[in-house]
């Protein structure tokens, strides 16, 4: 059908050319990118929609819990901290941790220092006599590493990871684990909200974590969730024991074993009313290496896994979420090359003026009126998108913070994330193609 | 799988989708509609004027004044360009040819006011193109709206060359025009871009059309 679609365009374009010459080239290409972003626009809404829908009709499902939570039973849990270089942070983690309301007999921590250079190992060995805590000390090997050796030496019932820059609420694991009541659940991840924005790039990525609250409970509805985040998902063993340990995955383990899961058909569970803070990159350059490693991660992942892809049995993970994940990123970078090439155009032809002319004052002479505003099909779709994100954004922060509120940082997010978002987005898909790594920081 | 709620989703989808293109459609029928009634109200303005011509004759000079209906024409031409830009359909292209016929009647009757009545006229006839050959256009429109400006009783008519009307194809066949920008100026063509300072040079008449100074600083010395 596409190679149809291409011959089709092919006849179109040689008669085009035949008749029209450059000029007629020229049409044709505004035509072609004109259905392009037609159908990129297409595509997103209905994505929105989908999520939409799926949060209407299941609302009733998700339960908010306040306060302390008791579940029907405690599991065993080990919870581990694979560190590398987290001296700054690390102090913090392990007493978030043992604020646990969790019985303390319960609940084993394992610091893993995954070959620090700093007082990592120092900060850990604080905590030697600390009965609930274990501390490791191994060459470094990279995180999954570390998350290995502690999952091998555990012999809890649940695994759980945190990442060394994240803060777990008192009540995050008593509701994590009543999600284990359903034998089924072989993994549950938490909401993540931004631990202390202070930049402004912070408090951008502040209101995306509370959009992703939402997104990623209706995903967990659907079964359809692709990652489970280093800071507090929790497994059970029995992952681990059946489809094997942590791998090296670009970067990206938490992606890829949740890619494996999806694959041997292992439910994973979002438990929305369980917080955890997580320390997010402060600048621009931290938060495009960031994402970088995870677009790159994405992309590497979902072509390991490409066998599981639009197959039915799968389910949402291989029909909604990763087919989704590739036309936003297809989608961002085609319009941010449009918007490109369309500057440059603009440049080129003042440029092209100025040389011819010289420079002219004479715009005061422009006369004002209502249709120079153009009603194109594109900005009332661009509206309804605008439109979805935000109904999406008032329903994250309303569910990571119980009340609908509009957060001026929504705009700091779409102007920052519209600029830098498709350039990340750009060079992970050459560092992917090219078969380049990313760095962790 | 849910098949059912893929299929709704892409309903209420194409829901959406379909009418940002209503709405787009309403509002560019609206602007064109008000065009529309622009256009026609300049054509009535513009028959008024030459029927009230000719049933005075020679007679009255003074009430044969068609002045304003230029500045209406001009500022009808700019709505339409800028839809032209922004809808671009066919009921534009129509309204523009409309456009250019009114252009051309003015254009004829201001001549033979003129000539009757003997009154200082300056006419300039403006070819342009808005394809990608004519990179200099825009300049040249930019020119001749700061020259209205300056000269305010300079009648400027802008014709698209590439416009599919006979009128227009009359126009440059009278006055020799092949390529874009043009520019004829009291009967004479001039091709290529015209600077504001060319202009001037090679059209001393632009003189008698600077507007009066408001309040005019008279010392007694100069009036002796």
């Amino acid at each position: 059908m596409p190679r149809c679609l291409g011959i089709f365009y092919f006849l179109r374009l040689e008669n085009t050319l035949k008749h029209k010459g450059f000029r007629g080239i020229v049409r044709f290409v505004e035509t072609v990118t004109q259905y392009i972003i037609y159908a990129a626009a297409f595509v997103s809404i209905y994505v929105e929609v989908f999520l939409l829908v799926t949060f209407i009709e299941e609302r009733k499902k998700i339960v908010y819990r306040t306060g302390s939570t008791v579940p029907a039973r405690y599991p065993t849990v080990t919870v581990i901290v694979p560190c590398w270089n987290e001296a700054k942070t690390l102090e913090g983690t392990i007493e978030s941790l043992r604020g646990l309301d969790y019985p303390k007999d319960r609940l084993t921590i394992f610091l893993v220092d995954d070959g620090s250079t700093d007082t990592t190992w120092e900060i850990m060995q604080k905590y030697e006599h600390d009965p609930q805590i274990r501390i490791f000390q191994k060459e470094n090997g990279g995180k999954h590493t570390a998350m290995n050796l502690g999952i091998k030496e555990s012999t809890s019932e649940l695994i759980g990871c945190l990442d060394a820059d994240s803060f777990v609420d008192r009540h995050a694991l008593a509701r994590i684990v009543t999600y284990f009541d359903d034998p089924k659940t072989m993994s549950v991840s938490p909401s993540i909200i931004v631990h202390k924005p202070k930049t402004l790039i912070q408090r951008a990525q502040s209101v995306e974590y509370q959009w992703a609250v939402y997104i990623k409970k209706v995903l967990g509805l659907l079964g359809g969730i692709h990652v489970t985040p280093g800071p507090f998902s929790i497994y059970r063993k029995a992952v681990f024991e059946t489809i094997g340990y942590f791998r090296k995955a670009h970067n990206t383990e938490d992606m890829e074993i949740a890619f494996r899961m999806q694959k041997n058909h292992m439910k994973i569970e979002q438990c929305n009313d369980a917080y955890v803070y997580t320390v997010t990159p402060p600048s621009v350059r931290k938060l495009y290496r960031q994402r970088l490693r995870w677009i790159h991660g994405f992309i590497r992942n979902t072509f390991d896994y490409r066998a599981v892809l639009f197959k039915e049995s799968y389910g949402t993970f291989a029909l909604f979420t990763v087919p989704s994940g590739i036309v936003s990123i297809i989608a961002a970078t085609l319009l941010f090359s449009l918007f490109v090439i369309n500057a440059a155009r603009f440049i080129y032809e003042k440029i092209h003026e100025f040389i011819s002319f010289g420079y002219h004052f004479s715009h005061a002479a422009f006369h004002f009126n209502w249709y120079i505003f153009s009603a194109h099909t594109s900005m009332f779709l661009l509206v309804i998108l605008y439109g979805l994100l935000i109904v999406a954004m008032l329903i994250g922060t309303a569910m990571a913070e119980g009340r609908f509120k509009l957060s001026i940082h929504l705009i700091s997010f779409i102007i920052i994330y519209q600029i830098i978002a498709p350039i990340w987005l750009m060079n992970a898909i050459y560092k992917a193609a090219f078969t380049r790594g990313t760095s962790w920081r | 799988m849910d098949y059912k709620k893929y299929v709704i989703v892409f309903f209420i989808t194409a829901a959406l989708f379909g009418s940002a293109v209503y709405a787009s459609n309403y509002i560019n029928n609206k602007k064109i509609d008000s065009l529309k009634s622009i256009e026609d109200k300049v054509s009535i303005d513009i028959l008024s004027s030459e029927t009230q011509f000719t049933l005075l004759e020679e007679s009255s000079c003074a009430d044969a004044d068609s002045s304003s209906l230029a500045d209406e024409l001009s500022s009808l031409g700019e709505k339409i360009a800028a839809s032209e830009q922004n809808i671009g359909s066919d009921d534009v292209l129509s309204l523009k040819r409309y456009y250019s016929l009114l252009e051309i009647k003015d254009y004829l009757l201001a001549k033979r006011i003129s000539a009757r009545c003997g009154t200082k006229a300056l006419v300039v006839l403006y070819f342009y193109s808005n394809e990608t050959d004519c990179a200099d256009c825009a300049k040249q429109s930019d020119v001749l709206t700061e020259l209205r400006d300056k000269y305010p009783g300079v009648r400027v008519y802008s014709f698209d060359y590439n416009l599919d009307l006979n009128a227009v194809h009359t126009l440059t066949k009278i006055y020799h025009v092949s390529a874009t920008p043009s520019l004829v100026i009291n009967d004479r063509t001039y091709t290529g871009l015209q600077d504001l300072p060319v202009i001037e040079k090679t059209t001393p008449l632009l003189r008698a059309f600077l507007p009066k100074p408001a309040a005019k600083m008279v010392t007694p010395s100069l009036v002796k």
